[in-house]
């Protein structure tokens, strides 16, 4: 009886693991010998090169300081370090050998011409969402690229997590393939916004919060979300900002990088706004401020605007006259001569801070981080810059925080700053 | 290689990422009008501008001026000429002059912003930059003086 209970058992586990076999399996795609860059129209490679700027491909594909596409890039997840891959068309280290079937498939299915599954650090699970045409577009881009010699580099995920077959059952369970349908509720204008927030631009693989398997929570779309030692902020009607991101503060912080009423575009945004959305025309910008300013409801927030000015001038009238908390003088001494606006309405190169998004988010990590180490001339506002805090204690940015946090906002205290800070500084920049 | 303009002169620097912008202008490019004070972002000694807004150059890594146009006290104006330079002079607005560059290049930054600053503008903007003479006062009147010849009205 036991030997018959056992046998069941060890035939069940073997049909189950054969089964799972045949599920997981993916063809190889044959290697095509590398299409010259003549091969493609040059319309193409441009539509191309708009969404490959709209999806800021070279942000995770490029190494800091290397060519373009050639890879490398460390990716740190809670599984281990993924590294990009090189995407120039190298025909021995990069993807030159792909046909436009296998750069198809990688894109809408997340399969590697050889047939392994892919880790969803490629946001497949977005650019599923992509047209045909677009897909075509992207791969003549891509395959136009100088080729770049850059083997690939080990990721660093543990056994048995880098065994790509068991992706196939992380994409069973949330991976949900097809192209992007259209709203017919909606306008023209809403649906490519769309298309593009959820397909190319896959917004919601920093803004999505995630759960413990890394998948995005469908639920849960846009709602905020930790993202390389930042936090990416809500895109929803609960982002805390007192002025709401309406269709104007979108348009400019999208093309620009700055909002007047919510700040700078820092840390993994930056690169986001000056070395991809730049290469969007701006009816694609403002698609995109269509499609979030009703993901936001900035509509039904249009009275906060005035109330809001109101109370930011009010704050800055804290500062005028002698000073004995400490925790204000240090804020006169280092931060008023910069962000103070007075009776005045903000102007975009003086962020104000009663208004800023880093001040009134629920973490205080994005204030934190962008006191200790500044934002550079590329980031934010192009050509100005923040200095870098970091030679001030833990101990006084914690202060300066909690002081913005009393001052500037009705939002309660950030627990444990000091600690927060000496976190945030030993992450490094 | 950190490639930026200083006082409209390309300069390539040379220098770990971290070195503060302070040292460069003044050890590397050799222009030392513009002080070091406290090191720490808390004094304004070390004030000059970046794409035109003023910073404090102590605490700034050269890394983060790649590419930005840097103007020092002595590129202020070719003559040093600028309307706060002349104001400070008439107003004998100075006692030793260690923090007056950083003073002249916060006010001269603050004014494009607040051409016609109230005394509460002119408090909170310039009180980063310390002068451990007391010159306050005549600061406060030089930077109206200076914007009364801009346009401005105080």
């Amino acid at each position: 009886m036991l030997k018959r209970v056992l046998l069941g058992l060890i035939v069940a586990l073997a049909a189950g693991i054969v089964g799972f076999s045949v599920f997981a399996w993916r063809p190889a795609i044959g290697k095509i010998a590398p299409p010259a860059s003549s091969a493609f129209a040059p319309e193409l490679v441009a539509r191309g090169e708009v969404l490959a700027g709209a999806g800021y491909c070279s942000t995770c594909h490029t190494t800091a300081g290397r060519q373009p596409f050639a890879g490398g890039y460390p990716m740190k997840t809670s599984f281990g370090t993924i590294y990009s891959t090189n995407i120039t068309p190298d025909a021995k280290t990069g993807i030159g050998t792909w046909s436009e079937a296998a750069f198809r498939r990688a894109m809408h299915e997340g399969v590697a011409r050889n047939g392994s599954h892919l880790f969803p650090a490629l946001p497949y699970d977005h650019f599923t969402k992509l047209t045909d045409a677009d897909v075509s577009a992207l791969y003549a881009y891509m395959m136009t690229r100088p080729a770049v010699v850059s083997p690939r580099k080990s990721n660093s995920i543990p056994f048995p997590l880098n065994i790509r077959a068991l992706q196939a059952g992380w994409k069973l369970l949330f991976f949900h393939p097809g192209r992007f349908e259209p709203d017919a509720a909606k306008s023209a204008e809403w649906n490519r916004g769309a298309y593009l927030a959820q397909g190319v631009s896959h917004c919601g693989a920093c803004h999505t919060p995630r759960n413990a398997l890394g998948a995005e929570k469908r639920d849960k779309a846009f709602a905020g979300a930790p993202i390389d030692n930042w936090i990416a902020p809500p895109l929803t009607a609960a982002n805390p900002s007192p002025v709401a991101w309406d269709q104007d503060e979108l348009v400019a912080y999208l093309r620009t990088g700055i909002s007047r009423y919510h700040g700078t575009a820092a840390g993994p945004m930056s690169p986001v706004v000056h070395d991809g959305l730049v290469k969007l025309p701006d009816a694609d910008i403002r698609a995109l401020a269509v499609y979030f300013a009703d993901v936001d409801k900035a509509a039904t927030r249009s009275a906060d605007l005035a109330p809001a000015l109101q109370k930011a001038a009010a704050a800055d009238r804290l500062n005028a006259g002698p000073q004995t908390d400490p925790s204000a003088r240090l804020y006169t001494a280092a931060c008023a001569s910069c962000h103070y606006n007075g009776a005045s309405q903000p102007t975009p190169l003086r962020p104000d801070l009663a208004l800023n998004s880093a001040v009134n988010l629920d973490d205080p990590t994005n204030l934190i981080r962008v006191t200790l180490y500044g934002v550079s001339t590329k980031d934010g506002a192009p050509g100005v810059l923040m200095p870098s805090f970091n030679r001030f204690s833990d101990a006084d940015v914690a202060k300066l925080a909690a002081y913005l946090r009393t001052t500037r906002t009705d939002k309660p205290a950030w627990p444990d700053l000091e600690k927060k800070v000496a976190a945030i500084r030993a992450q490094g920049k | 290689m950190t490639q930026f303009t200083i006082n409209g002169r390309a300069v390539s620097i040379d220098a770990d990422e971290d070195t503060p912008l302070l040292w460069v202008i003044r050890d590397a490019i050799g222009l030392t009008g513009t002080k070091f004070g406290c090191g720490i972002g808390m004094c304004g000694a070390c004030t000059v501008h970046v794409g035109g807004r003023a910073i404090r150059s102590c605490i700034t890594p050269i890394s983060a001026v790649d590419g930005a146009e840097v103007t020092t006290i002595e590129g202020l104006d070719p003559a040093g000429q600028h309307p706060v330079q002349k104001a400070w002079l008439e107003l004998q607005t100075p006692q030793c002059g260690y923090c007056q560059s950083g003073q002249i290049m916060q006010a001269a930054a603050m004014l494009k912003d607040f051409p016609a600053p109230t005394d509460a503008d002119i408090d909170a903007t310039m009180s980063g930059n310390l002068c451990r003479c007391m010159t306050y006062v005549r600061i406060r009147a030089a930077i109206k003086q200076a914007a009364a010849e801009m346009g401005g009205k105080s």
